[in-house]
């Protein structure tokens, strides 16, 4: 079969679309975009017929790909960590509805914070939920574990989590394709009243779910995922999770390693492996991308046992990402620097584009504001967050998706006033929308500014859910018509957008302001796509 | 045979493509292959890396370990400096010498080049000059693949065919121009160590 270079997550897509898959949802957000991304741009995928959106938020996709599953047919979505969070409520129930069709949630975590604002472990989600978790250490794995995850959740009627990590998940290798199997045709579960989650029938899915605990132990031994490979020296016993693994094997000539090695990715832990390596050797090495959860589940709370290294010793930073050099450490090789960063060398965050339209609703804001005590902004997740860096330093919050506009709100019922929330559109409609009715409903003295630049411009540019509807959805929230303005963010309005925001901060009442421009790179894109449709029709 | 190579830049210069045209020849030649790219935040303008590795033989990790990379290929100045600490003792640093200034306190060019001049196996080049000349401005990341190419270990004539490969679909004038640069970067690179 055809061999690709595909990044980890483009891997998950391609096994998805060749095992049969019907439906993909998702929400952007790195590192899980290329997969519905990967989705949306297969040819093949189309040709199959294969249903991909991008919906409001993680919550709403991870309920349709349930719904699918009920149907029978194949379903996946995808997220970042803190997408799951969004996305909890229906996911931890889905564990107890079970799946019917296939159901595969892909969790990408981001150690080391490269585009997050946490580093949460989302392995601890799928043990939470009792259902299994796949974690691969390659692109191959990745391509390979998707196709066993749909058998699997169909197998024992449970979803199944696949978690990788951004470097896998954005790292490209090799793939070698399996043929492809046809989509499932409608087949409602056997049992109706599976999906009916009222106490009585919980119940006793719940048992289920736990009874099949032992066969998912079982699933962990057999399947190849997990591996017991043996070696003559037993001072020291590795466990090795995930992409880990790779980085274990990379301090050792040949990939050769001295000391027996459980190479783990398949969850829960297969019971007899752990056990025969704890048994055989002297002391035992933990080495996982994320938090130390398999650590602080060999070691136990009270640590009596055999000597465990890892994250909790400080044999590996507690917090970050994973490399050849923290595992090399680790297990005793030094490090060998090349010469030092230069001390000329200066730090490049990222930064607006230039000409981006949130500098202008920045510049007027920053203005409007002078007359006011410091600290009033509210401001969430999206290129605008760049806007607390120099030489804006316009914003004052960044917690999760939508905790702007409630933030705000939580700021003004208590007298803080003028309370500021600024929102990019795909946040608002993401988790902002029912904050604004709190707002609404309590008459809360916010004034909410919706950075309307028509695209989900921080995770590459995805359509935005209210493009074009916005004052629409604000008004029919119960805004007042007359304390919704759209602006034009560009310096010519500077004047303008100024005096009409002054106004509004001095207005007692709930105001929304809508700048309103396109992203300039959404708008060169939809530009050379213009022209190529064009060229193509001449 | 084997590389590993840091490619550097800032987010939008194009280091992917250098990325892709040395992956793609690699792979023809039945070579393993692992790339870790960024995506995300920073590619808003912040420094962007990516980790190549070509071989052989089997590559487990998909990170470089630090002080074992066998080159840097940057198409910044500032940024080729940014990774010295992964650059193994013998390896080499090919990099422009345009600047990219979108911060305030960019330091002064000369500082920049005293220190990339500082290390042992280098080879500076204006590729923006270079590709201005041969009236491809947007082929500078070629430019600095070609003069990267005689230490690559894959052929001239393998990176060729990649280009060819990669741009088929954007037509011959796109492909000669980059065959173009790739072979000004070449002979940048080669009088360089003549004069070594
Ligand atoms: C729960 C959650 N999902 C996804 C993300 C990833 N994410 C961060 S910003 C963003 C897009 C924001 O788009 P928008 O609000 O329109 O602002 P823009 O970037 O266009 O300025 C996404 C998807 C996240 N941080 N948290
Ligand atoms: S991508 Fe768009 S929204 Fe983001 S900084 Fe650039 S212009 Fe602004």
């Amino acid at each position: 079969m055809q061999k690709l270079l595909l990044l980890g997550d483009e891997a998950i897509a391609q096994a998805a679309i060749d095992a049969g898959l019907s439906a993909m949802y998702a929400y952007p957000g790195t590192p899980s975009t290329e997969i519905n991304e990967y989705i949306q741009n297969s040819k093949e995928a189309t040709e199959l017929g294969i249903y991909s959106s991008w919906v409001s938020n993680e919550k709403t996709a991870m309920e349709a790909a349930l719904g699918v599953s009920y149907t029978g047919k194949r379903a996946m979505t995808a997220m970042k960590h803190v997408g799951l969070n969004v996305a909890a409520d229906p996911f931890m129930n889905s564990a107890i509805t079970g799946a019917n069709g296939g159901l595969i949630i892909v969790a990408a975590d981001d150690p080391s914070m490269h585009s997050s604002q946490n580093e949460q472990d989302s392995r601890f989600y799928g043990k939470f939920a009792l259902i299994p978790i796949l974690e691969p250490s390659n692109q191959q794995e990745a391509y390979d574990m998707t196709h066993y995850a749909f058998d699997y959740s169909e197998k024992y009627h449970v979803p199944v989590m696949i978690r990788l990590t951004t470097r896998l998940a954005h790292s490209r290798s090799g793939v070698l394709r399996r043929t492809s199997r046809i989509q499932n045709p409608h087949k409602l579960p056997a049992n109706p009243r599976q999906f009916i989650l009222l106490p009585a029938n919980a119940r006793r899915q719940y048992k289920d779910l736990l009874k099949n605990s032992e066969h998912f132990v079982t699933e962990s031994e057999n399947t190849g995922f997990n591996q017991y490979i043996d070696a003559a020296d037993k001072s020291l016993g590795v466990i090795a999770c995930g992409i880990a693994y790779n980085y274990l094997l990379e301090n050792y000539q040949n990939g050769i390693v001295p000391f027996p090695v459980v190479k783990l990715g398949q969850y829960p832990m297969p019971k007899e492996m752990i056990k025969k390596l704890y048994q055989s050797c002297d002391e035992i090495l933990v080495l996982e991308d994320g938090y130390p959860m398999i650590e602080e589940m060999i070691k136990g709370y009270l640590d009596t046992g055999k000597p465990v290294h890892g994250r909790l010793d400080g044999s590996i930073p507690r917090d970050g990402e994973l490399n050849p050099g923290i595992v090399g450490l680790a297990l005793g090789f030094p490090l060998t620097p090349g010469s030092d960063i230069p001390k000329v060398v200066a730090n490049r965050p990222p930064s607006l584009c230039g000409g981006c339209p949130h500098i202008y609703t920045y510049n007027a804001l920053n203005e409007a504001l002078a007359l006011y005590t410091k600290g009033r902004v509210f401001s969430d997740i999206g290129c605008y967050t760049l806007g607390a860096l120099e030489p804006f330093d316009a914003i004052n919050t960044c917690v999760d998706m939508g905790a702007s506009i409630t933030m705000a709100k939580g700021a003004a019922d208590v007298g803080f006033s003028p309370s500021v929330a600024v929102i990019g559109d795909s946040t608002f409609t993401h988790s902002g929308m029912t904050g604004l009715l709190d707002v609404v409903n309590d008459e809360s003295n916010v004034k909410l500014i919706i950075l309307d630049n028509s695209t989900t411009a921080m995770t590459g540019g995805q359509p935005s859910a209210a493009f074009g509807r916005i004052e629409s959805i604000v008004e029919g929230l119960g805004v007042d018509r007359s304390h919704i303005i759209v602006l034009n963010p560009s310096p010519k309005f500077h004047e303008e957008n100024m005096a009409i925001m002054k106004r509004e901060l001095e207005y007692e009442g709930v105001s929304v302001i809508i700048p309103r421009r396109e992203c300039i790179q959404t708008a060169t894109k939809r530009k050379k796509n213009e022209i190529k449709i064009k060229t193509v029709a001449l | 045979m084997k590389r590993d190579i840091i490619l550097a830049g800032v987010g939008g210069q194009g280091i992917l493509s250098i990325a892709a045209i040395i992956g793609t020849a690699a792979v023809n030649l039945g070579m393993f292959l692992k790339q870790a790219e960024t995506h995300g935040m920073s590619q808003r303008g912040g420094d962007v890396t990516s980790n190549l590795r070509i071989s052989d033989n089997e590559i487990y990790s998909d990170l470089i370990p630090i002080g074992k990379a066998d080159m840097i290929i940057s198409v910044e100045p500032m940024e080729s400096l940014r990774y010295l600490p992964m650059l193994g003792p013998d390896g080499w640093l090919i990099t422009n010498t345009k600047p990219y200034i979108n911060i305030g306190n960019y330091p002064e060019m000369h500082e920049i080049m005293a220190e990339v001049e500082s290390i042992n196996n280098h080879i500076a080049l204006d590729a923006d000059a270079i590709a201005r000349d041969l009236g491809s401005g947007k082929c500078a990341n070629v430019v600095i693949l070609g003069a990267a190419s005689p230490f690559l270990g894959v052929s001239f004539e393998e990176l060729q065919e990649a280009i060819k490969a990669i741009f088929q679909r954007k037509g011959d004038d796109i492909i000669s121009m980059n065959l173009a640069a790739l072979n000004a970067g070449h002979e940048f690179a080669l009088s360089q160590i003549k004069d070594h």
